[in-house]
């Protein structure tokens, strides 16, 4: 008998991306960060990466598998980036079952409990951490400054600012302490991979080159926290903190370039995006200037993934032949 | 910067093996099947017998309405049977077999002639429709139909569509590179018909060559301005709607046609075809096929006889061997599986290509991540992802709404999607039931 031959409709070719290739990107994306904090937090961030990540897969393995009754999904790779970002969003400093506690919350609760990959309204790693925040307030916001090698504590840039405001100080006596290239090397106390900027951008370009993302939500984020900041600063630099002070701060980087671009929770169309990044970035700034925290973003983000639906609803994209250019 | 069309699109890798290799006139097989359907519209009625000696190019099947085409013998030879024969997709099709004897032409054929007639445009609409030149990119639409501007519309200029952006195609490449000459001519002929005086060549910039050559060609015609465009290189630019946005940039609106923006698109090939067609007398019975594939041992250019089997133009390149695992009529992108080898080349068949078993078989799709890649690539700005989830769960009058009437059915959101859900599938099915709905409610 003749060899049968494959017959199924066209195309007959496929690009060769896949949902694994893209999530192993982002991962990739987050290794430079990733080892700058081990360089300031040494064997703390490896232990808090690990303890999240086997965490994550772990809480995603039994529910699939044993409350689902379904495949086993874990090679995706979209849980271990669940827990490698909820990792990025912690204190260096935070105990191990706040860790676990956070990833049962970011997976169960963030994802599965919405059906799994795909289905989920809010980025699962963002549910994790603001769960923490508002569960263990202490724990959370105890920081280290890398430098104080005996692990005295210190407060974040905005938390500093943010008292300093509180208490009717001049911010010009505040900032002083506070160097732009200490945050663009990652030399402040923070969340363990939100501190070096340009770790973070590094990735930010490898992401744009492997077309997993594209520029559009992180730069309206971004812009637009520079622009509202910045009218801020200019109507009273004493009272309101500059536009790049913000930036670099407060994981504004990391949850543009990583958490408000989470594809699930993130609009589809172009026209979306920008509404979306523009409501990330005014939220943030509002939270950070006139709100009870001294970080805003993840609050931010977490409000616009609602949106989310309702921004797919009406922003469509432009349709071929909509705009009819007359005469060439 | 080079023009391309403005929304969405993909840039698969192009694969062109078969580019270097010169036509070559294949050898007459034994028997053709020749289809009596091989354009849109109304099958050509058999004006053959049984038993009926016929030479190449004696007409066998007549037009019947005004859109449809004529039908050739392809061979010289005794009509064995008018009945219905399986195509290459298995379906059965009105179709008149010729076993071949000799290859005696019609006298008719002025086979060496190059003069250029004097004609107007109704003599040459009329013998591009007496030689039943059909469109020869894929689409087959009945040439004169297209040259005929319905009344009240106008044509401003004629562009060719030499893009040929399917992957591993290069049957239109090889005519451009071979053929010049005829082509340009062909090209006058067509502005002739239309009453137009400007002509663009869009040729996409991965075939330098051929830009070169015809743009030196083309600088030194005589008669109507022809000008060519060099494209950046972008799948679907050869969509119809999408080359005139890249040419001229005017959008053909959603349910209009191409000459609403005073633009008449014909393809590189149909050009030649016009050519022979109105100088040589000659109908198209043969076409350029591009049989190619990765399996293939020697991938090449055919000059071949319609209703040759696709089996003589397999063997002929090399054969059938046991990686092969698909086997396609026309490009990868928007080609059609075979699945009858005995299936005839018709008008319509641009390439012949064999998939290597490991590319024949689609992965199993997940669930969608909503990355919006399917958005951005669609030339037609539609969201692929929404109408297959509404089509999915059966909610198939609710997408008329999102316009999949519109789609062009280019491949490039299934092409593109990390999930491999096969959105392409599922959006021709609701432009299918959406379209049933709007004639419906029309009449």
């Amino acid at each position: 008998m003749e060899k049968k031959l494959v017959v199924s409709p066209s195309p007959h070719i496929h690009s060769g991306n896949s949902t694994q290739r893209l999530m192993c990107d982002v991962i990739i994306a987050l290794i430079p960060a990733f080892i700058v904090s081990v360089i300031f937090y040494g064997f703390n961030a490896l232990i808090i990466a690990a303890i999240a990540i086997v965490t994550c897969l772990a809480t995603e393995y039994l529910i699939t598998r044993f409350m689902l009754g379904r495949e086993n999904t874990l090679w995706d790779y979209s849980a271990a980036l669940t827990g490698f970002l909820l990792a990025f969003n912690l204190p260096p400093a935070v105990p191990w079952w706040i860790v676990v506690l956070g990833s049962i919350v970011a997976i169960g609760v963030g994802k599965m409990s919405f059906g799994g990959l795909g289905r989920n309204p809010f980025n699962p790693a963002l549910v994790g951490r603001v769960f923490l925040l508002i569960s263990f307030p202490v724990q959370m916001t105890t920081f280290y400054h890398p430098a104080a090698l005996d692990g005295t504590s210190g407060a974040t840039p905005l938390a500093v600012v943010k008292e300093a405001v509180k208490n009717h100080q001049s911010l010009s006596e505040v900032m002083p302490q506070f160097s732009y290239s200490d945050m663009l090397l990652g030399n402040m106390a923070g969340s363990m991979g939100e501190i070096a900027a340009f770790a973070l951008i590094l990735g930010f370009i490898y992401l744009l080159v492997r077309r997993v993302i594209t520029w559009r939500v992180p730069v309206y984020v971004l812009g637009t926290m520079f622009i509202f900041s910045g009218i801020l600063w200019l109507i009273d630099p004493e009272h309101f903190v500059d536009p790049l002070f913000h930036l670099l701060t407060g994981g504004a980087l990391l949850g543009a370039i990583y958490m408000a671009t989470d594809y699930v929770t993130s609009p589809m169309t172009k026209g979306g995006m920008l509404f979306y990044g523009a409501g990330i970035g005014l939220i943030t700034i509002l939270i950070r200037t006139w709100g009870a925290y001294p970080e805003g973003i993840s609050f931010a983000i977490l409000i616009m993934n609602a949106a989310v639906p309702l921004i797919n609803k009406y922003s469509h994209p432009k349709r071929f032949g909509k705009t009819v250019t007359k005469k060439a | 910067m080079l023009k391309t069309f403005k929304i969405g699109g993909i840039h698969p890798n192009d694969n062109k093996i078969s580019k270097g290799a010169p036509i070559e006139a294949m050898p007459l097989p034994e028997k053709v099947i020749i289809p009596l359907s091989q354009h849109i519209g109304a099958p050509a009625q058999p004006c053959v017998a049984k038993g009926d000696k016929v030479k190449v190019g004696d007409l066998i099947g007549t037009a019947s309405g005004f859109v449809s085409s004529n039908i050739h013998s392809s061979v010289s030879g005794t009509v064995v049977a008018v009945d219905a024969q399986p195509d290459a997709s298995g379906v059965r099709k009105p179709s008149v077999t010729i076993a071949v004897e000799g290859d005696e032409w019609n006298e008719n054929i002025l086979r060496d002639a190059t003069e250029l007639p004097d004609l107007d445009a109704k003599a040459i609409i009329d013998a591009v429709a007496v030689a039943g030149v059909v469109g020869m990119g894929g689409a087959t639409f009945p040439t004169q139909v297209k040259l005929s501007v319905p009344p009240g519309k106008k044509a401003e200029f004629l562009i060719i569509n030499g893009v040929e952006c399917e992957p591993y195609l290069t049957a239109d490449h090889r005519v451009m590179l071979e053929r010049p000459d005829e082509l340009l001519t062909g090209v006058e002929l067509l502005c002739r018909a239309l009453s137009v005086d400007k002509a663009f060549i869009g040729i996409e910039n991965n075939k330098p060559d051929a830009i070169r050559l015809l743009g030196e060609k083309a600088a030194a015609h005589k008669g109507v301005s022809i000008e060519v465009v060099p494209l950046k290189v972008q799948y679907p630019q050869g969509g119809e709607k999408q080359l005139i946005d890249a040419v001229v940039g005017r959008q053909v609106p959603s349910g209009a046609l191409p000459i609403d923006t005073g633009a008449v698109v014909q393809n590189a090939g149909t050009a030649l075809a016009v050519y022979e067609a109105v100088v040589k007398r000659k109908p198209l019975f043969e076409r350029v096929v591009t049989v190619t594939g990765k399996p293939l041992a020697s991938p090449r250019n055919l000059l071949v006889r319609v209703g040759t089997p696709l089996r003589a133009l397999i063997d002929y390149c090399g054969g059938m061997n046991e990686s092969v695992g698909k086997a396609i009529g026309g490009g990868p992108m928007m080609g059609r599986a075979i699945c009858n080898l005995d299936g005839s080349v018709t008008k319509g068949t641009s390439g012949v290509l064999l998939m290597d078993a490991s590319e024949s078989t689609r992965s199993e799709a997940g669930p969608c991540i909503r990355c919006g890649k399917c958005v951005s690539v669609c030339p037609m700005g539609l969201e692929p992802y929404l109408i297959n989830a509404m089509t999915k769960k059966g909610r198939i009058a609710e997408t008329e709404s999102l316009h999949p009437y519109d789609c062009i059915e280019c491949g490039s959101c299934s092409f593109t999607c990390p999930a491999r859900i096969p959105l392409l599938d599922y959006i021709r099915l609701a432009k299918t039931e959406v379209m049933k709905i709007m004639r419906a409610r029309k009449s």
